[in-house]
């Protein structure tokens, strides 16, 4: 067996013995966009950190590791990971599988995006920026399929569940699927997206999200990175809020060897409102990056944004977070914070806010926090009989649960929940 | 009950006390009164097991136990509680559970049985009443966005539920308008009986005419410079701590 190429030529290689092959091809539109992409990404190849956005996060591991496509589905009844609402669809390394999932009395359009291809002309590529993002363009040119949502005007669309999972092969396998998820004016849906993986897997899920948020609308997106410890996660979400909108983003970075979560919202009509928060739960060995940009671009929108990392072992964590104030938005009000909780001495983050303001009416505040578990909380818990390794987990847990109780849906938060004390518990027992 | 002998202990290379003895039988309850800067701050942490004091010389021992050798949780289990000056706020906890995983706690300390979250609630409303403290305390984060009245009696409502054999009351009346001071008392006195005894640490006499003590010392530099009945309380507050010094 000969090696596999790897880095960028790898994935070139990939997509010129694929081309004729991958979904859309005969597709003239959907071509322009591939060839397009496999050119920005032939000229920028893997981000380096001499790459001001990339300056922390270091992606060699990914680079070097030599990925197959994944192979064709395999009949089997994959392990799922808990069901939050009734709708629920599954994907396996990036293909859907209609047998594991369901999608009983759903009011709204749910289409596989292999299978509704032909009709995304206009709408697949509208916010996602693959001649700016090398990632974004690898998932350009190799996409094969994803979720296509559509919450037509005034439904409400309930919770549904998305879920990925990669399986184990002998070689990493690569798979880039593209979510498209639009919800018409006054529209609202619960979106809880869980990726996970079983122990021995390695590959790497690159999805790109384009979310469109009507006029009033409110998308509540959750999602629960649970990778396989080896595996290899770097999300790109592109989110487009209309007027009086409501683009609710929490982001759980748990598993996976090195992953990024990078957001970019666009606040495009006055009084959108977008939350950006999270928490990233880092073992040794693990990396975890998020990565904001928000664009404030009309007059009287809110944002808020608070991510906390929990660090232990050699475990680094990443965050970037940058607010574009433009000229015309006036009285935006902008929050900004990010809080790191070191328990052990070789663990690092790194943390860049960033704030460009054009606009003179403006309330903007950052801040960024890194400490350890505070003494005086300790001793206070430890004086009242509670024993000291107890009362170092109730901290961490509360650090923790601050985070998620900012998320306003109810079974998106109680998902999170558990998915933090389920983390937490672990911990504890293996420690 | 607690039995205190030769205790030196330095912060940061600063010698704070420098030979305290006291002994509070089982049963009574004691003051400790004492101008700023005197040491009462850090006696009560030393009792307590607050890291970051040296000790330097003497031993406390407290129901026949070597009190100093003890980890702060230990101290708590066999009965020791500090009322906190300060009490700490502890956002993302909270307060039932914190409360119920404390008595759990001290109740296994004890060979007690847990309770559970029902047999804890009907516990710990009887001592809200009393109290007077709104249930909706329970389910605010600990002493997060509490007022300062609020976060003492929180301390006292802590007291009650732990039932300690030894409470040290750090400053409990400060920050506390009179009807606080007398619900907190109130709190202190309706444990007062043969198995409970008090250190209370004020710099004011005032807290001393609701929680009546059987002596009084006066800590003054780090050393126990006089000691007397109830009545010295009331003669320091006329004369105030300038006249002991002088006497001393």
């Amino acid at each position: 067996m000969t090696a596999l190429p790897t880095g960028a030529a790898g994935f070139l290689h990939r997509f010129d013995g694929l081309r004729a092959r991958l979904p859309g091809a005969r597709l003239p539109w959907i071509q322009a966009l591939r060839e397009q992409a496999a050119d920005a990404f032939r000229a920028q190849g893997f981000p380096t950190r001499r790459v001001e956005a990339w300056k922390y996060t270091d992606l060699r591991q990914v680079a070097d590791a030599g990925f197959e496509e994944a192979l064709s589905v395999v009949d089997s009844a994959p392990a799922l990971p808990p069901a939050h609402g009734s709708a629920r669809v599954v994907f396996v390394d990036g293909r859907s599988r209609p047998d594991l999932s369901t999608l009983d009395g759903v009011a709204y359009g749910i289409e596989s995006l292999a299978a509704a291809l032909e009709a995304q002309e206009g709408r697949l590529g509208s916010l996602a920026r693959p001649l700016e993002q090398p990632m974004v363009a690898l998932n350009t040119m190799l996409f094969e399929d994803g979720l296509v949502v559509t919450v037509p005007a005034g439904v409400a669309g309930g919770v549904l569940d998305l879920v990925s999972l990669g399986t184990a092969s002998e070689r990493p396998e690569a798979f880039h699927p593209r979510h498209l998820i639009r919800l018409e004016a006054g529209a609202s849906l619960t979106l809880i997206e869980t990726a996970t993986g079983p122990d021995g897997a390695r590959y790497l899920h690159n999805p790109v999200f384009e979310i469109e948020i009507g006029f009033g609308a409110t998308l509540t997106h959750a999602r629960i990175q649970q990778e396989a410890p080896r595996a290899f996660q770097l999300a790109t979400v592109y989110a487009r809020v209309e007027k009086g909108g409501t683009y609710d983003n929490f982001t759980l970075n748990a598993g996976g060897k090195l992953v990024r979560n990078e957001i970019h919202t666009l606040l495009a009509g006055p009084a959108a409102t977008c939350h950006m928060n999270g928490a990233q739960l880092l073992r040794d060995g693990q990396h975890a990056d998020t990565t904001t940009v928000l664009d404030h671009a009309a007059p009287d929108c809110a944002s808020r944004q608070t991510y906390k990392t929990v660090l232990m072992g050699k475990s680094r964590g990443v965050f970037q977070g940058r607010i574009h104030v433009h000229q015309v938005a006036q009285r935006t009000d902008g929050y900004q914070m990010n809080q790191a909780l070191l328990l052990s001495p070789e663990a690092e983050i790194d943390s860049k806010p960033q704030l460009e303001i054009y606009a003179d009416d403006v309330k903007c505040s950052h801040g960024a926090t890194v400490g350890q578990i505070d003494a005086d909380q300790l001793f206070y818990l430890r004086a009242r009989g509670i024993t000291e390794a107890r009362a170092r987990s109730m901290l961490v847990e509360a650090f923790l649960t601050e985070a998620v109780e900012g998320v306003q849906d109810e079974t998106a938060r109680a998902a999170l929940g558990a998915a933090v004390t389920g983390w937490w518990d672990g911990q504890e027992a293996t420690a | 009950m607690l039995k205190i002998e030769g205790l030196t202990a330095e912060i940061d290379g600063k010698q704070i006390l420098k030979g305290i003895d006291l002994k509070v039988p089982t049963g009574e309850i004691h003051a400790i009164m004492g101008p700023n800067g005197s040491g009462k701050s850090t006696l009560s942490y030393v009792l307590s097991g607050r890291e970051g004091y040296e000790i330097t010389g003497g031993s406390v021992t407290f129901g026949g136990l070597d009190l100093l050798a003890m980890a702060p949780e230990e101290r708590a289990a066999a009965g020791l509680f500090l009322a906190f000056q300060y009490p700490v706020e502890l956002p993302g906890v909270g307060n039932a559970m914190f409360l119920r995983t404390a008595l759990n706690a001290i109740r296994k300390g004890r060979g007690e049985s847990e309770m559970d979250a029902m047999q804890f609630l009907k516990m710990a409303r009887e001592r809200l009443k009393a109290l007077q403290i709104s249930e909706d305390m329970l389910k605010r984060g600990v002493n997060v966005g509490f007022s300062g009245g609020e976060k003492k009696r929180n301390e006292v409502l802590q007291m009650a539920l732990l039932q300690p054999k030894l409470a040290i009351l750090d400053e409990t009346d400060s920050g506390l308008d009179i009807d606080a001071l007398k619900i907190v008392s109130d709190g202190v006195n309706a444990l007062r009986g043969p198995g409970f005894s008090a250190l209370v640490i004020t710099h004011y006499q005032r807290l001393l005419d609701y929680i009546v003590p059987d002596r009084v010392h006066v800590l003054m530099n780090g050393r126990i410079v006089q000691s007397g009945g109830p009545e010295l309380a009331k003669q320091l507050e006329e004369t105030g701590y300038a006249s002991v010094q002088a006497a001393a």
